[in-house]
């Protein structure tokens, strides 16, 4: 708690108010913490305007979400009719809502983009797995927002789509038939789903969302940002306890964003007016059509940003699951034969992967599909501690690791796009290695990040004054 | 006995346990709490009564030609077979997955449609076109022959497109697909020859 703190009464009306807010609330802390003494690293690169550019993405989706909410009507018989109604009775309806709807692609762009940077610095690594957690569930809200957010035009794509991912849940043994009617909260997908999932989409995950990426900057700014170099500049600090490496966010950084943001908003704004579909990628020419329960589109495809997830769940077909049984049997005896433990985890490991192979024989396939497309965005909560590397940054890792990288992002592309196609016994064959190579890449990182002599790590950023 | 705290002062026993009891008190109101708003989650009484049988009339089928009506917001197929279709049914048992539909044969069907044809009447199939994948409506393959996404001895039946799974004109289900299982034959029963009543069987 701080003093009380008396001002000149000579002083100008506008410190004389600020001072007076001072001492009620903590505006020029705050500020000083958060902004003007923060103390970011330097030698930040391009790859750090993507976190900027999601808070912006952000505030975009906010403020023309609440504009739709004021024209758009959640009941299965007026909603279709109503976005087309925003669309073009609306007053510049047609651009808020094109707003929106590339919004949500260029959220999940700048989001890929802001985790990849991420992995290739190592910014997961101690001390940051909290700013790295709060990350991917906030990644987990965003897919939970996107996809209740696609069924509200109740087109054919929002209907069918909805009515795949719901019924995923039904896979699950047990209490999966009865979880899916809950969700759905009818027999099909039908008005109350609808309604309940507008309820989802304008309120229930916004708040949770803001609240966790008020967890994640707060949890950001008591660690200190990670750099390209993945040095600690806390570690080399001037006299004044400044560290050296470091200089305050504002003004330095929040120019070099504006600029970033300045781009951004041209690229936004280029799609919005001359491609707002973009080739059926951000809205798909089935979603024009009103949602027939009865007729599902000849080709069914998830927008863009969910395909290589969506490619993990169709790649486990029930002859996959021998190549995966295969694999969990290969582990746990490379785990007990090469493993250095005490026999009792041995004999826990042993007994574990007996247990998963028996349900892996007597589930179904789809289930396990679910598992794999699941697993996929949960795998990444637990990088900070698969990877064993030395060093955090990919420019002091061994060579062959930057060749490893690059084949897991064209890996991801290729599950990508293979998401967006039909099914083809090619493409479900590529989609198999392609799955396996995702969690192989993250499952096997423990040994693999160890192998190899990273390169020497400068004690201070390396940085050119310009 | 009572704990002595860092700081050297004494922990208040009786003070302690009712601040336990009531917090635990607090919890199980929260919790029960919860129970109203995770039970309007559920299907209202209305979404319910929604579930009554459906008549169909199927004089103006003819050979090889399907029709749909709705049953629970689900699409029912009625599909009139001809006798080369039915025919091939029986050669395909090879490349099914479960083609005696013995895996969950209560789900799957009522008894009198357990047999080679899955129907009452041979002629006729009465199948839910709903893909017991993720619950896709399949689409009709009738042609036979090679096409895309199909086998090149393709015999007829139902390609589902979200991923893939096939199903022959029984709706049984290929073998190696995602679906599990072959399509669901709602509960049906023949008014006349001409009328047919889905979603019960008792008004026979």
């Amino acid at each position: 708690m701080a003093e009380f703190h008396e001002i000149s009464p000579n002083a100008a009306a506008g410190e004389k108010l600020l001072n007076w807010i001072d001492n009620r609330f903590p505006l020029s802390k705050l500020f000083k913490e958060h902004m003007s003494e923060y103390y970011a690293p330097k030698n930040f690169n391009i790859w750090y305007v993507f976190g900027v550019l999601s808070l912006l993405v952000l505030v975009i989706q906010i403020v023309t979400g609440i504009f739709l909410t004021m024209h758009y009507k959640p009941d299965a018989a007026l909603a279709f009719g109503s976005v087309e109604y925003i669309m073009r009775d609306v007053p510049w309806g047609w651009l808020i809502r094109y707003m929106h709807s590339t919004g949500a692609s260029a959220f999940f762009l700048v989001v890929y983009l802001h985790m990849y940077r991420g992995l290739i610095y190592g910014s997961y690594r101690k001390p940051r797995e909290l700013t790295w957690l709060f990350g991917c569930a906030i990644f987990l809200a965003l897919m939970a927002e996107a996809f209740m957010g696609y069924l509200l035009p109740w087109g054919q794509m929002s209907y069918w789509g909805a009515q795949v991912i719901v019924n995923l849940f039904s896979a699950i043994p047990f209490i999966g038939p009865d979880l899916a009617l809950l969700i759905r909260g009818d027999f099909v997908v039908g008005d109350a789903t609808l309604n309940r999932f507008f309820s989802f989409h304008v309120i229930a995950v916004p708040l949770v969302l803001l609240g966790l990426v008020v967890a994640h900057i707060i949890a950001l700014h008591e660690v200190g940002s990670n750099n390209p170099d993945g040095v600690e500049i806390k570690a080399t600090k001037g006299a004044n306890g400044i560290p050296l490496d470091g200089i305050p966010f504002h003004p330095y950084y929040t120019v070099h964003d504006i600029f970033a943001v300045s781009v951004f908003l041209m690229v936004f704004t280029a799609i919005i007016f001359f491609a707002p579909e973009m080739g059926g990628y951000f809205l798909e020419y089935n979603n024009f059509i009103p949602a027939n329960p009865f007729q599902t589109p000849l080709h069914i495809a998830p927008v863009w940003y969910f395909t290589p997830y969506y490619t993990l769940l169709r790649a486990v077909t029930s002859e996959m699951m021998y190549a995966l049984i295969a694999c969990v049997a290969v582990g746990a005896m490379l785990a007990v034969v090469k493993g250095k433990m005490p026999t009792l985890f041995k004999g826990l490991i042993a007994g574990g992967a007996l247990v998963v192979v028996a349900m892996m024989l007597s589930i179904d396939a789809k289930f396990w599909g679910v598992v794999s497309m699941g697993g996929g965005v949960v795998i990444l909560f637990f990088l900070p501690w698969l990877d064993n590397c030395a060093v955090k940054s990919i420019r002091y890792r061994p060579s062959w690791h930057k060749y490893l990288y690059a084949i897991f992002v064209i890996n991801f592309v290729v599950l990508g796009y293979l998401g967006t196609q039909p099914p083809s016994a090619i493409g479900g064959r590529v989609s198999q290695a392609g799955t396996l190579f995702y969690f192989g890449f993250f499952m096997l990182m423990p040994w693999w990040s160890r192998i190899g002599t990273p390169k020497p790590v400068p004690d201070r950023v390396t940085y050119t004054a310009h | 006995m009572s704990e002595t705290l860092a700081n050297g002062g004494k922990v208040d026993d009786s003070k302690r346990t009712w601040l336990i009891a009531t917090s635990c008190a607090g919890a199980a109101g929260g919790i029960a709490a919860v129970v109203p708003f995770i039970s309007s989650f559920q299907p209202s009484e209305k979404a319910k009564a929604a579930g009554a049988a459906v008549e169909a009339d199927i004089s103006a089928l003819k050979p090889g030609e399907k029709m749909t009506v709705e049953w629970r917001g689900k699409p029912v197929w009625i599909m009139r077979r001809t006798p080369e279709q039915l025919a091939a049914l029986s050669k395909l048992d090879p490349q099914l997955a479960d083609p005696n539909s013995t895996r969950k044969p209560t789900e799957q069907a009522p008894a009198y449609a357990r047999n080679a044809t899955r129907s009452i009447k041979p002629e006729y199939l009465v199948a839910v076109g709903i893909c017991t994948h993720l619950g896709c409506s399949p689409s009709d393959k009738f042609q036979t022959g090679a096409q895309p996404s199909l086998p090149d001895d393709w015999q007829g039946g139902f390609f589902c497109p979200c991923h893939g799974s096939t199903f022959d004109l029984a709706g049984r289900v290929f073998k190696n697909k995602p679906a599990p299982d072959n399509l669901e034959v709602p509960p049906h029963v023949y008014l006349s020859d001409t009328r047919l009543l889905i979603g019960d069987d008792k008004k026979a």
